[in-house]
């Protein structure tokens, strides 16, 4: 359901980078944990993306599995089940290597040919 | 025209991180500590404010009301004579399902900071949303209800594991509902492994003392933790 937040939070990140070019495409990287489902968000992206220069813009979307390091003993494994203490020691000290992201990676704009010599 | 692909690499919630740090600067700024409370809808958010607010020893407390719509949370705490601050969000897409940074920001020239100790922020009800947006608090809470059900945490983990302390409120359903308690805090401790809970009925009355024990403490603590 927060499918509608985060790409609001996309096209508002990519408009601003995109300066007023035409946007046709939008890769994203969206981690495990932000329990994004790519399916909505392609909806949503269409929909929050009318009437701003992403209009019509292709969504890739790179899911980025959870990995997680047990800081007492290093073991690191990935998680599809959302099970933070360390299966080897049952340590809580354990970090998200991956799996947080929610970023735009990258963006593919339409420029005017080069018109300007140096 | 040709196609060009840029490298942006940003955090899609960037923008919002950068006005939440404004909104933290401001609060700090005046000396307030602020609580994001956050649960589902009818968790009993207000109704445990209503329970602890009204006596919080010598803190000066503050609330700021988000709702989609309507003021009736608003007009509940109003009856304990504290500043509350009322924040709509229903100006956007059919009402935003969360408040976001900038939203508290918008209200924040009504909200009498100079005057507050403690301000807690009451989110929309969702718990989903208000997880990814941060508004520049200081400590965020989560009301879980064990009308719920205990499976909650593994359905939800962004918004445990978002939560610094878990209220487990309507503990006096326990007898008429199929909650275990102790498999609920299993679950938890495999979402959020450590996370603080305190288990409570805002209508008895039940565990509300040490929650208002906590929020008293909450000040000094915090301004301990983030020198001025």
């Amino acid at each position: 359901m927060h499918e509608l937040s985060v790409s609001s939070a996309i096209v508002d990140t990519v408009v601003r980078h995109a300066a007023g070019r035409r946007v046709t495409a939008v890769e994203v990287r969206l981690g495990r944990l932000r329990q994004v489902v790519p399916t909505s968000l392609a909806f949503y992206f269409e929909l929050v993306s009318r009437e701003t220069v992403c209009e019509g813009a292709r969504l890739d979307q790179e899911v980025v599995p959870a990995r997680l390091r047990c800081s007492e003993c290093a073991h690191a494994w990935e998680i599809d089940m959302p099970h933070f203490r360390c299966p080897e020691c049952e340590s809580a000290d354990v970090n998200v290597e991956s799996g947080e992201e929610l970023e735009v990676a990258s963006i593919e704009v339409e420029e005017a040919e080069c018109t300007v010599s140096r | 025209m040709h196609r060009v692909k840029v490298r942006v690499v940003e955090d899609a919630l960037d923008a919002n991180a950068t006005i939440a740090a404004a909104n933290r600067a401001d609060f700090d700024r005046a000396g307030v500590t602020v609580v994001n409370l956050m649960s589902a809808p009818g968790a009993g958010k207000t109704s445990v404010l209503e329970r602890v607010l009204g006596d919080l020893g010598g803190i000066r407390v503050g609330v700021l009301e988000g709702d989609v719509q309507g003021s009736l949370d608003a007009d509940r705490l109003a009856s304990l004579h504290i500043p509350v601050t009322q924040l709509n969000t229903d100006g956007g897409f059919g009402g935003e399902c969360h408040l976001d940074a900038n939203m508290v920001r918008s209200a924040l020239p009504s909200l009498p900071l100079e005057d507050l100790d403690l301000l807690v922020v009451e989110n929309v009800g969702n718990l989903v949303c208000p997880a990814e947006f941060r508004i520049g608090e200081d400590v965020r809470i989560m009301v879980s209800s064990i009308a719920e059900g205990e499976d909650k945490p593994l359905k939800y983990p962004l918004m445990f594991r978002a939560a610094e302390l878990v209220l487990v409120n309507k503990i006096d359903l326990l007898p008429h509902v199929d909650f275990d308690l102790d498999r609920f805090l299993h679950h938890l401790d495999a979402v959020h492994p450590g996370v603080p809970h305190m288990v409570m009925s805002a209508r008895t009355g039940e565990g509300l003392d040490a929650f208002r024990d906590w929020l008293v403490e909450l000040p000094a603590r915090v301004r301990r933790e983030v020198p001025a």
